[in-house]
């Protein structure tokens, strides 16, 4: 868990915020809340996500519900691991 | 069309015509027909006063030399553009006993101050810039047009009130200081553009358009002569007569600006509004009109379908420049050279190439099609201001939302959104229905996010920086009481349209060859004519330009009356980067890129950059926001070596 969250953060911090380790946010932050995210970076982030993690993600699952934070994002592919192992 | 310069010395210090000709020689590319300076000095040795001009020769090719006098040589003129209504003015001031000696409309200017004074400027239909020395009085008079179509800046430093075209003509006297101001970049990284009288350089000041200005004993004054007003919606105003009305308006106003010594050619963009002006020119001239395009070679940008059809259609003699990702990054240098600002998109530099194929064929004037989107009610951002407003009265609603899905067909990465992502986007809120930038937030907030890339020096000082509370200080004060929709027609034409349209794209991309344009969609008569067309028929229900098409749509092909409205484009980050081999297309943008130099010069965070650089190389910079930032970012730095570190390039420019 504390892996894939530290991942997450990496790449929240490289391509949202191209490096600026001065942006502090929490887990818990919502990237939209915080400008942190486009729509260009939803695309971006699932295309990460799945070649990463080697997980398909849905249409239907394309929700800020499930990717909108590190929080939220850890709990998201922890469910699609399980799911598809 | 043409290029002009002059001081105003107020400490007894004389105005060398030395120094005149070096100001409007950094400015040769607006005017190389001839070019002449005046001082208030019979002897020569200089004045307090002088003026300087340079010729682009277009109404009375052997008469129209500047600066020029009155008859009595009390009054002396430096002026750039065009007095379309001037056959009518000299008319009537011949009436009243006037003697011309020219038959030029910079002679009628000369008059009608005389006649009428400041107050002239009010009779005026045109683009102007231009300045008057009142001899008698000691006093200098400056005017700009309305819509800001033709340019004017000016210096209030080190005893002297120093003005020109161009900022680069101001930077050539040698007392003016060269220096960014950091809260004109924090605008443009906002708006797009600086809030004006601001402008990039610390010091010099852009006359706003629709303003006139006065120098006298030192003082200087500046004030609003006109400024559009949607006050007055005639709310019962029938689709037909609507129509007619406007149709009746722009044909006139295409007609006076046919008027010109030399053969006027047309930019076909393949689009409605420069497809109505064709056709309407083509109603008023009996010979085969000359038109332009630019074609791209990525066909994502690329309209020239839709050019060949109205090119078919109407008949024309057309000529098209064919532009690759290689060639936007070529002559970038030289684009930002000629905007005087960074810019956050490429697409001014297609028109770069577009002025020089309009000037490799021997025409001066162009006319175009700009104006009809912020006047007609084009925009997308109109579009998407309405369904956020009809969403925004029912947020709860579930239905209301899913018209987001109709915004924006040609971005594929918004179209491949889940509904709660396009919500949350274009998040609305009830209470920002009140809000008085309502319709102009999403782009606004978009643009603010490049700020991440400022250097921690940069975001310090302009922590306390106000953006929005100084256009808010622009509006006038019956904004509040606007509908929703004027209101974002004020914020666009007011802000965008001379900010970013007119000048970036427009001014100084067809000077840079020597090249004038002309707006029919810009006439003062169109334009306050359509501040009183109701929304509803400007925008029905989510079909733009309504009444634009009602009016004219029959004299332009069917395909572009009901095509979906594509906006201007051009490829951004993939111009400076190849992503097939990872390198940048040309060393300046290696260089100014680097991280020694983005240090050195300390606007920007160098890591950021560095990581944006990394992306783009990849081919990853695919978003609207970090497209934006490379093109700000880079154009920024260009504008830093150009204008600040390496200046000599102003005199290497000098007599071209």
């Amino acid at each position: 868990m504390p892996e894939i969250e530290q991942e997450m953060r990496q790449f929240i911090v490289d391509n949202f915020l191209f490096g600026d380790k001065e942006t502090k946010f929490s887990n818990d932050d919502s990237f939209l809340d915080r400008g942190m995210i486009d729509s260009t970076g939803v695309l971006e982030l699932v295309a990460f996500l799945e070649e990463k993690y080697g997980i398909k993600i849905k249409d239907n699952e394309l929700v800020p519900e499930n990717l909108d934070s590190i929080s939220c994002l850890v709990r998201f592919i922890d469910r699609k691991s399980r799911a598809t192992s | 069309m043409c290029g002009i310069a002059g001081v105003v010395g107020f400490d007894g210090e004389l105005v060398a015509p030395e120094l005149l000709r070096r100001m409007i020689d950094v400015i040769g590319h607006r005017g190389p027909d001839a070019s002449g300076v005046y001082t208030d000095d019979p002897v020569g040795a200089g004045g307090s006063v002088g003026l300087a001009h340079a010729r682009l020769s277009i109404i009375d090719l052997s008469g129209g030399q500047q600066p020029m006098p009155n008859g009595d040589r009390s009054l002396w003129i430096t002026f750039n553009g065009e007095i379309f209504n001037y056959v009518e003015l000299r008319e009537d001031l011949i009436r009243k006993g006037y003697k011309f000696a020219t038959h030029s409309d910079t002679e009628v200017i000369l008059h009608m101050y005389e006649d009428k004074g400041e107050e002239c400027v009010r009779h005026f239909n045109g683009q102007w810039a231009f300045a008057i020395w009142d001899a008698k009085r000691r006093r200098l008079f400056l005017s700009r047009d309305r819509a800001g179509v033709r340019p004017l800046f000016y210096a209030h430093q080190a005893g002297a009130l120093v003005f020109a075209s161009e900022i680069k003509s101001i930077l050539a006297h040698p007392a003016v200081e060269r220096g960014i101001d950091l809260e004109a970049l924090d605008q443009v990284f906002t708006f797009w553009h600086a809030v004006p009288p601001r402008t990039m350089f610390k010091g010099i000041c852009e006359l706003p358009p629709g303003h006139s200005m006065s120098v006298e004993d030192g003082k200087v004054r500046v004030w609003p002569y006109w400024r559009l007003d949607y006050s007055h919606i005639h709310d019962r105003m029938s689709e037909e007569d609507c129509a007619g009305r406007l149709l009746e308006l722009l044909s006139d106003a295409t007609r006076i600006r046919l008027r010109s010594d030399v053969p006027v050619g047309a930019y076909l963009s393949g689009g409605l509004d420069s497809s109505v002006i064709t056709a309407l020119i083509k109603q008023c001239s009996g010979t085969r009109l000359k038109t332009f395009s630019v074609t791209f070679e990525d066909a994502e940008f690329d309209e020239s379908i839709y050019q060949q059809e109205v090119i078919d259609f109407l008949g024309t003699d057309h000529q098209a420049v064919r532009c690759s990702s290689g060639d936007i990054s070529s002559v970038f240098p030289d684009v930002i050279w000629h905007t005087e600002k960074p810019i956050l998109r490429t697409a001014p530099a297609p028109l770069y190439l577009l002025s020089r194929l309009v000037h490799q064929h021997g025409y001066k004037v162009v006319l175009t099609g700009e104006g009809s989107d912020e006047f007609l009610g084009g925009y997308d951002i109109f579009k998407e201001s309405k369904i956020r407003r009809f969403w925004a009265v029912n947020v709860d609603s579930r239905c209301r939302p899913l018209l987001l899905k109709r915004l924006y067909p040609y971005m594929q990465n918004l179209q491949a959104q889940s509904d709660a992502y396009l919500k949350a986007f274009f998040h609305v809120d009830a209470a920002d229905l009140s809000n008085p930038f309502f319709s102009h937030l999403p782009r606004w907030e978009l643009t603010a996010r490049l700020k991440v890339f400022l250097s921690e020096a940069v975001k310090g000082e302009v922590r306390r920086a106000d953006p929005y509370g100084e256009v808010k200080k622009l509006l006038p004060p019956e904004y509040p009481q606007w509908d929703g929709f004027s209101q974002a027609q004020h914020l666009e034409a007011t802000g965008l349209l001379p900010g970013y349209i007119l000048s970036s794209q427009g001014d100084r991309m067809a000077m840079a060859h020597s090249v004038e344009g002309r707006f029919p969609f810009l006439d003062y008569r169109v334009v306050e004519f359509a501040a009183t067309i109701p929304p509803r028929l400007k925008m029905k229900v989510l079909n733009e330009k309504y009444i634009l098409k009602r009016a004219a749509g029959g004299l332009v092909p069917p395909s572009v009356r009901t095509r979906p409205k594509q906006p201007y484009r051009a490829p951004d980050a993939r111009s400076f980067f190849d992503p097939r081999t990872g390198k940048a297309r040309h060393a300046y943008v290696d260089e100014l890129l680097s991280r020694s130099r983005i240090e050195k010069d300390g606007l920007f965070n160098p890591l950021a950059v560095q990581n944006l650089v990394a992306k783009a190389r990849k081919g990853q910079v695919i978003g609207a926001k970090d497209n934006m930032a490379l093109v700000g970012i880079l154009s920024t730095q260009l504008l830093v070596d150009q204008f600040v570190t390496n200046p000599e390039r102003s005199t290497a420019d000098a007599g071209n």
